[in-house]
C-alpha cells in the first residue's frame, strides 16, 4: 500500500515540509513566480478563522493561499 | 547653461516593495494621474528634478511579481513595457527591490533585463534584511548584475539623492540574457521576431505566451502570432514553468555569492507572525476588524460634518455673490442654479471620501488590510466574492466610483465582476442627505432603552439593508454565473510597518481626484442638463403656469418672496422635468409616489442628494432656505389631496427610503462600470436589476404599511 502523499494543506501550524512538486500545472505558475519552488522549505504559520485560507512561510516571507490551492503543493515524504 | 532636458523613467517592482514610497520621495506633490492608453488603470506620472538643468518624468507602474500578468493591474505593466519597447522609451527602468525577499524580487529584475531595458536597481528595505541577519555585498552584486545598484530607504529618504544622481549620469548597461529563449522555443521565437520585426528573443517569447491578452497588439498581429503558436504547438504552461525555474536557478547562484545568510535563522521579521496570531484570531481578529470599521464610520459621520457645512456655506455664499454681481436672467440662473449648485454637489462629498480613503490608506500601509482580506475570504467566498472584495465594499460607503476602481486587484474575473455589480448597493455618501430628510420626517427622535436614538437605529438599519442587498445579490450572481476561470488567493501578507503619512496623504489626493474627475464631471454635466429640463418647458404651459401662479398667490395673499417661490414650483410642474414626472407617475403610483417625487427620482440621477434641492423647489421653499429643516417642515405639511391626511405618512416615506437604498440612481457609477467591464452589458443589467429590486421592495413596503 502506498501512502497518500502529503500536501501543504495537510500541515499543522508550526509544521514544516519541503516542496516536491505541484499537482496543478497552471496554478503552479503562480507559486513558482512567488518563489515557492520544488525544494523550498515551507512552514505553516497560521490558519485563518474557519481554517481557510492558510498562511505559510516561504523564502523569508508570509504567503497566504486558499486550502484548495495549498492542496496542489505536494511535499516530500 | 545647457538647455534643460527631460529624461523618461518608469518605476517597476513587486507589490509591497516600497515602489510607491520611492515614487513619492522622488516626485513629491509633482504628480498627476492619467490613464494608460486603452486601459482604465490609473497611470501615475511625476516630475523629479535631478540636477539644476535636468528633470525626469517618472511613471509609477502597478506592482507585479513577474511579466506574466494575472490581473488587470499587472496587465498594464506588460502593455506599457511592450509599447516602451517598440518606441524605445523610457530611457531607463528603475527596478525597486525589497532586499529582505531578494530572491523573489530578482525574478522580475532578470525578466526586465532580458528585454534589453537600461536598468537602475533600487535596493530598498536593507534594514529589514539586516534585521534578519542577512548581509548583502553590494559591490559584488553590482559586479554580478552589471547594473547600478543604489541602496535606498524609501521610508526615510536615504539614498534618494543617489538615485537622482544615477538617473542624471546613466551608465551604459551591456545587454544581458539571463534566459535563452532560443533554447526553449526556437521556431516560435524566430517566427515572431520576423513577423513583428523585433530583435529581442525574450519579447518574442512573451508575445507567444500573452498575445491574446495584450491590449496594445493589433488584431492583425494577434492573428499572425496565433497561427505561429498553433503551427508550432507552443506549450505555454510548460515553457513558462521551465523559464521561471531556470531564472530561479540563476538567481540562487547570484545570491549565494552576494548574500551571507546566518546559519541559524534569526528571522526577527517573525514578530509579524506574532501580531498575526492576534489579528487573524477567530475571535480577536473579527472583534478588532469590527472595531476598526466602527471607528471608521464614526469618523465619516462625525468629523466630515464640519468641512461639509463649510463647503455648503461657501457655495451658498458664492451663489449669492454671483446673483448680486450679475444682472438677473437665465444666464445668471444657469450659472448659480446649474453650475454652482452642481459644483457644490460634487465638492460636498470630498470630506467623507477623503476621510474614508485616508483610513483605508493607513490600513493598507500598515499591512493590516491584507489580514482583513485573509480573515474575510472564507466568508466572502460563500457569496461568490473574494477576501479582496472587502476593500471595494467598504469604499462603497463613501462613493461607488473609486470603490469600483479598487476592484482591479481582484484577479478572478467572476469575483471581480460580482464585486463591481454589488458595490453600488452599499449606501454611499450621496444617500445620507436623503436618509436624513426622510428619517427626520417620519421617525420620531426618541430614545430606546435610554441610550439608543431611534433615528440613529433606522439609519443604521438602512446601511445594513444596503449591505444585505449587496451580499444577497452576490449570491444570486454566484449561482447564475458559471466560470471556469481560476481565482487565486495566492497573496503575500506583507510584514507590518508604521504608515508613512506622506503616502497616506498622496493616496487621499489620488482618490479625491479620481472622484472629482470621474464622478464629478458627470454629476456637473447632468446637473446642468437637469437644470435646463427643470427650467424650460413647452412655451404656452410655462407662461400659463406663471400667470396662474401669480393669480393664485394673489388670491392666497402671499408675500412677494412667497409668491416667487410659488411661481417657481408652478413653473417646475409645467417644465419638461415636470412633464416627465407626470409621465412616469402611473408607473410609480403603486409605490405611493406622485409626480413630484417622480421629478425628484429623475433629478437624483445626477447624484442622489439632488433629491433635497428638487424637493425644496417643488415645495416652493426657494433657494435661500435650502435647509434640510425647512424641506422636512414643508414635506410634513403636505396633504394627500384625496384623504386630506399627511401625504408623507409612514408607508410612503419608508417606501421612498427603501427605494433610495436599492435603486441605481447614479450615472457616474454606470459610466465607471462600463469602463471597467468594457461593455454596456453590465451597466445595463446592473441598472435594470437594481431598479427592479428597488421597485419590488418599495411596492412591498408600501403595500404592507398602507
Amino acid at each position: 500500500m502506498t501512502k497518500i502523499q502529503k500536501s501543504v494543506a495537510d500541515l499543522k501550524p508550526g509544521e514544516k515540509g519541503t516542496v516536491c512538486c505541484f499537482k496543478d500545472e497552471i496554478m503552479s505558475l503562480k507559486f513558482l513566480e512567488m518563489g515557492c519552488l520544488p525544494g523550498s522549505e515551507v512552514e505553516l504559520s497560521h490558519k485563518a478563522p474557519f481554517g481557510d485560507p492558510i498562511c505559510i512561510r516561504v523564502g523569508g516571507y508570509a504567503l497566504s493561499m486558499r486550502l484548495k490551492e495549498a492542496a496542489t503543493i505536494m511535499l516530500i515524504e | 547653461m545647457a538647455p534643460s532636458s527631460l529624461l523618461k523613467a518608469a518605476l517597476i517592482g513587486n507589490p509591497n516593495s516600497g515602489k510607491t514610497s520611492l515614487f513619492n520621495q522622488l516626485t513629491g506633490l509633482n504628480q498627476k494621474i492619467g490613464n494608460f492608453p486603452g486601459v482604465t488603470v490609473d497611470k501615475k506620472t511625476g516630475i523629479s528634478k535631478l540636477t539644476s538643468n535636468q528633470q525626469a518624468e517618472i511613471v509609477d507602474l502597478p506592482g507585479t511579481y513577474s511579466l506574466y500578468p494575472k490581473s488587470a493591474d499587472e496587465q498594464v505593466v506588460m502593455d506599457y513595457l511592450f509599447d516602451a519597447f517598440l518606441k524605445a522609451t523610457p530611457d531607463f527602468l528603475i527596478v525597486v527591490i525589497d532586499a529582505s525577499t531578494l530572491e523573489r524580487n530578482l525574478l522580475l529584475f532578470t525578466q526586465v533585463r532580458d528585454l534589453g531595458f537600461p536598468v537602475i536597481l533600487a535596493l530598498n528595505m536593507l534594514d529589514l534584511a539586516e534585521r534578519d541577519g542577512k548581509k548583502i555585498d553590494i559591490p559584488k552584486l553590482i559586479n554580478k548584475l552589471h547594473v547600478p545598484v543604489v541602496p535606498v530607504n524609501a521610508r526615510t529618504g536615504e539614498g534618494i539623492e543617489q538615485i537622482r544622481f544615477a538617473m542624471a549620469c546613466p551608465v551604459h548597461n551591456p545587454p544581458e540574457q539571463y534566459l535563452k529563449p532560443m533554447e526553449l522555443a526556437p521556431a516560435v521565437v524566430a517566427a515572431i521576431k520576423k513577423h513583428m520585426k523585433i530583435d529581442n528573443d525574450y519579447m518574442a517569447l512573451l508575445l507567444a505566451h500573452q498575445y491574446e491578452g495584450m491590449l496594445s497588439l493589433s488584431a492583425y498581429d494577434k492573428a499572425a502570432i496565433d497561427s505561429i503558436v498553433k503551427e508550432n504547438k507552443f506549450q505555454s504552461t510548460g515553457i513558462q514553468s521551465s523559464e521561471t525555474l531556470k531564472r530561479y536557478d540563476l538567481i540562487r547562484k547570484i545570491i549565494k555569492d552576494t548574500i551571507s545568510i546566518p546559519v541559524v535563522s534569526t528571522e526577527k521579521g517573525r514578530w509579524s507572525e506574532r501580531i498575526d496570531k492576534v489579528l487573524t484570531h477567530k475571535i480577536y481578529g473579527f472583534a478588532i476588524f469590527f472595531l476598526v470599521l466602527f471607528v471608521m464610520f464614526q469618523a465619516i459621520f462625525a468629523w466630515a460634518q464640519y468641512p461639509m457645512d463649510l463647503i455648503d456655506g461657501l457655495m451658498g455664499f458664492l451663489k449669492e455673490v454671483v446673483h448680486n454681481i450679475l444682472p438677473e436672467g437665465s444666464l445668471t440662473d444657469l450659472l448659480t442654479e446649474g453650475l454652482i449648485a452642481g459644483l457644490g454637489g460634487v465638492l460636498i462629498f470630498i470630506p467623507q471620501i477623503a476621510i474614508l480613503f485616508g483610513f483605508i490608506a493607513v490600513l493598507e500601509e500598515t499591512g493590516y488590510m491584507s489580514r482583513v482580506m485573509y480573515i474575510m475570504d472564507k466568508v466572502m467566498r460563500q457569496f461568490g466574492l473574494s477576501g479582496k472584495s472587502v476593500v471595494p465594499l467598504i469604499s462603497g460607503v463613501a462613493c461607488a466610483v473609486p470603490a469600483i476602481m479598487a476592484t482591479r486587484s481582484i484577479d478572478n474575473w467572476k469575483e471581480r465582476l460580482i464585486t463591481i455589480f454589488v458595490t453600488p448597493f452599499m449606501s454611499c455618501s450621496a444617500r445620507i442627505p436623503v436618509y436624513t430628510v426622510l428619517i427626520a420626517l417620519v421617525i420620531p427622535s426618541k430614545n430606546i432603552f435610554g441610550v439608543f436614538n431611534l433615528q440613529g437605529i433606522v439609519m443604521m438599519a438602512l446601511y445594513l439593508l444596503g449591505f444585505l442587498a449587496a451580499i444577497l445579490s452576490a449570491l444570486v450572481l454566484h449561482w447564475i454565473l458559471r466560470s471556469k476561470e481560476r481565482g487565486y488567493f495566492i497573496m503575500e501578507l506583507p510584514s507590518y510597518k508604521m504608515p508613512r503619512w506622506t503616502n497616506v496623504g498622496l493616496a487621499i489626493v489620488e482618490k479625491v481626484k479620481a472622484f472629482v474627475f470621474e464622478a464629478g464631471k458627470v454629476i456637473l454635466a447632468i446637473s446642468i442638463v437637469l437644470w435646463v429640463l427643470a427650467t424650460y418647458g413647452p412655451k404656452e404651459g410655462m407662461q400659463q403656469a406663471k400667470i396662474e401662479g401669480q393669480k393664485e398667490a394673489l388670491a392666497k395673499g402671499y408675500s412677494p418672496a412667497e409668491t416667487e417661490n410659488y411661481i417657481s414650483s408652478k413653473k417646475l410642474e409645467a417644465s419638461y422635468a415636470g412633464h416627465f414626472g407626470k409621465f412616469i407617475e402611473p408607473g410609480i403610483r403603486p409605490l405611493g409616489f406622485d409626480w413630484k417625487i417622480g421629478i425628484a427620482l429623475i433629478t437624483s440621477f445626477a447624484a442622489r442628494e439632488v433629491f433635497i434641492g428638487t424637493m425644496a423647489t417643488i415645495y416652493s421653499i426657494g433657494d435661500q432656505a435650502e435647509e434640510t429643516d425647512s424641506v422636512v417642515e414643508k414635506m410634513r405639511n403636505e396633504k394627500d389631496p384625496q384623504t386630506g391626511a399627511a401625504f408623507y405618512n409612514i408607508a410612503r416615506s419608508l417606501s421612498l427610503l427603501v427605494f433610495y437604498v436599492f435603486a441605481m440612481q447614479c450615472m457616474s457609477t454606470l459610466a465607471v462600470v462600463y469602463r471597467e467591464t468594457k461593455t454596456w452589458k453590465w451597466p445595463i443589467i446592473q441598472f435594470v436589476f437594481m431598479t427592479a429590486v428597488a421597485y419590488v421592495s418599495s411596492f412591498v413596503v408600501y403595500s404592507f404599511f398602507e
